[in-house]
């Protein structure tokens, strides 16, 4: 075991598996010699060559369609964009291709890559730089899109997403890249995708939250704690396919369900999570499922972003009208 | 070297068999006789193909069906200047090629009926399918071909694609990454004048497409399109050069699509009977037949049982086409992922229930 934040677990996971299976190549933008913008890469080019850490010239949508051309071609690429404000150039080649190749070929071309993606609001960062779209890409069939909020979750799910055979856009909440930091297994693990992780049971609400927000959460039930608040909180890790059983089971227990996330509220993933929760366990309810989100406006810049993100307050003024209802 | 010879921006483009049958004997590629007959087949087939396609289309038998009459020629002879490596990413009007590459005819009929059956070509067979939005196979073959030169492997992608296809974003990126890279590609650009009812003139400014190459840092050549030895000389060069690490190449071949864009479209709304007049002097396979009759290969005996023939594959095709079942409904939902999620395992399970209704 060693103590490592997000960011060096991303580094961990692709080294180990750039190790373990040579089809595993990286490339994007500053990805060899800079080490990544974040430093996600640091180290790579000088152990696996310009051949398997490619610096490509500046094109999001050329990086993912050369990604996707290699996947193809079986190799293993794990492609960096590096703000999800420019991710939009690949939605063609994730839409008409990656996401429907085994579909069209009825399973004999498949499209297996990685798509790394540093996304959400809270770094005080220019414009275009702090988006949190996730719900552009949990619409399209055929991909999987997985946020990690732990350390350990980070290396565990990004080697899951190496070794998926479908594509997946792996996004990193770039707010905690260095905030948390925890023991990890040194050794190589998985966590499996579509497997949402249970942060703290509790017996009064559910909440459901992702990424950046998770931590955030925990926060706010150390604060209803004093109020006599029991929170239940589900990190989902993955947005897609949902983990239908854990939120289920935990809303039927609470009987109230809260959903945080960053992205705006409106048709954002909250309304899906929402819906599903009336589909399948309307009865157990006491109360209405409410969300607290990003609103829906352009996120602000510095001066304004916390504003936008869900904070301990507002989420904890969502909660109190759930549980008062 | 043809590819170094002849620059687009002086003004050459390359032509070995002109309208008249005439050949330039200094060029003219060496092709065993055996490959000429083959050449001349699947060009016959290619257009008995279209034109049952086309027809199958009118009856109702077939959906929107885009014709490829008129691109024999840049189809068969680029395609027969590849190696069994190679892989061709096809634009969506390449029947002849994807022909010759292997992919079988009642398939081609199968996917145009609206059968993703159709799309899932015999194993070994390297082709790619066909990209509907214009352009996009540009740059994930160039990604395919890079995966290739990685993997230290001998097999050349070549990308073929409309003029329309070069005023898109993947064009650019197709061919600026392939130059950085120096993979293995061919970009052929089929320049038919008309990305539907947009002229040539109107997608670029630049007085050839080809000469874009330049700009990418590799060779770019102009070629007739309507003359099959050309496009089988340069293919074979430009192959042969990303074979032996030299490369990407951008050919433009210049032809004409002698039908509307698509079944849905009418061409008469845009150009005149005139311009398609004098293209049709220009018909491929007419000028390879008095090519093929100067080497005594061809004669009437010989058109005749070549057209039997391929009348006979197109029927049979057509009749194992219409005979294949229709597509089992779990089909549509087991192939999204590589296993099926707990959702859409839902959602066929609710459409099963509601057909027994």
């Amino acid at each position: 075991m060693a103590v490592h934040n997000i960011i060096e677990s991303v580094n961990l996971a692709l080294k180990e598996e750039m190790k373990r299976d040579d089809r595993v190549i990286v490339l994007g933008e500053d990805v060899g010699v800079n080490g990544g913008v974040f430093r996600a890469t640091i180290g790579l080019l000088e152990e696996f060559g310009d051949n398997r850490v490619i610096d490509t010239p500046l094109s999001e949508n050329g990086i993912v369609a050369g990604a996707l051309g290699m996947a193809v071609n079986g190799l293993r690429p794990v492609a960096e964009i590096q703000f999800m404000g420019f991710v939009y150039y690949i939605l063609n080649h994730i839409i008409c291709h990656a996401a429907r190749l085994r579909n069209r070929t009825r399973g004999r071309i498949t499209a297996p890559l990685v798509i790394r993606v540093p996304y959400g609001a809270g770094i005080r960062a220019p414009e275009h730089h702090s988006e949190s779209t996730e719900a552009l890409f949990t619409q399209i069939p055929g991909i999987k899109v997985v946020v990690p909020s732990t350390p350990k979750d980070t290396k565990g799910l990004l080697t899951s997403a190496i070794r998926d055979p479908d594509t997946v856009i792996f996004l990193e909440p770039k707010r905690i890249y260095r905030a948390i930091k925890e023991d990890i297994p040194e050794e190589e693990y998985t966590i499996p995708l579509g497997k949402a992780r249970m942060v703290k049971e509790g017996k009064d609400i559910t909440v459901i939250c992702w990424g950046a927000m998770v931590r955030v959460v925990e926060t706010v039930s150390e604060e209803a704690e004093k109020e006599n608040i029991d929170i239940e909180i589900i990190d989902l890790r993955t947005l897609s396919p949902l983990d239908k059983d854990t939120i289920i089971t935990s809303v039927e227990k609470t009987g109230r369900a809260l959903v945080v996330h960053e992205a705006p509220k409106t048709c954002g993933l909250g309304a899906e999570i929402v819906a599903l929760i009336n589909e399948k366990a309307l009865l157990s309810l006491n109360a209405p499922v409410l969300r607290v989100t990003g609103q829906d406006i352009a996120v602000p810049l510095a001066k304004g972003e916390d504003y936008y993100i869900p904070s301990v307050d507002r989420i904890l003024q969502g909660l109190k009208k759930i549980i008062n209802f | 070297m043809l590819i170094d010879e002849y620059d687009p921006l002086k003004n050459k483009r390359l032509q070995i068999l002109d309208e008249n049958g005439n050949v330039n004997s200094e060029l003219e590629p060496k092709i065993e006789k055996k490959d000429l007959i083959e050449i001349y087949k699947y060009m016959v087939l290619s257009r008995i193909a279209d034109e049952k396609a086309f027809a199958l289309q009118r009856e109702g038998r077939i959906g929107t069906y885009p014709p490829l009459k008129g691109h024999e020629a840049v189809q068969i002879g680029s395609a027969f200047a590849m190696n069994k490596n190679d892989w061709l990413f096809p634009v969506y009007r390449d029947m002849g090629a994807m022909l010759v590459m292997g992919v079988p005819l009642d398939l081609i009929f199968l996917y145009w009926m609206g059968n993703e059956n159709g799309c899932r070509f015999p194993e070994g067979t390297n082709v790619f399918p066909i990209a509907i939005p214009v352009g996009s196979q540009i740059s994930l073959g160039m990604g395919f071909s890079w995966a290739s030169k990685l993997k230290k492997e001998k097999a050349v992608t070549l990308i073929s694609f409309g003029d329309g296809a070069t005023s898109a974003i993947d064009f650019h990126d197709g061919l600026n990454f392939a130059g950085v890279f120096k993979t293995p590609t061919v970009f052929l650009c089929i320049n038919n004048q008309w990305a539907i009812s947009v002229p040539r003139t109107k997608q670029s400014a630049s007085k050839t497409l080809a000469q874009k190459a330049i700009g990418y840092g590799f060779n770019g050549i102009q070629v007739d399109g309507n003359d099959i030895l050309a496009v089988y000389a340069v293919t074979k060069e430009a192959v042969d050069r990303a074979n032996k690490g030299d490369g990407p190449t951008l050919i433009e071949a210049v032809t004409y699509r002698m039908g509307d864009h698509t079944t849905a479209d009418d061409a008469s709304r845009y150009r005149s009977e005139k311009e398609i007049d004098e293209w049709r002097g220009k018909d491929p396979i007419a000028r390879f037949k008095s090519y093929l009759g100067s080497k005594q290969i061809w004669n009437k005996n010989f058109e005749k049982e070549t057209r039997k023939e391929a009348e006979d594959l197109v029927d049979e095709a057509v009749k194992k086409a219409e005979a294949e079942p229709p597509p089992d409904i779990e089909d549509f939902f087991k192939y999204t992922y590589a296993e099926m999620p707990w959702h859409i395992k839902e959602e066929l399970e609710e459409l099963k229930e509601s057909l027994k209704e």
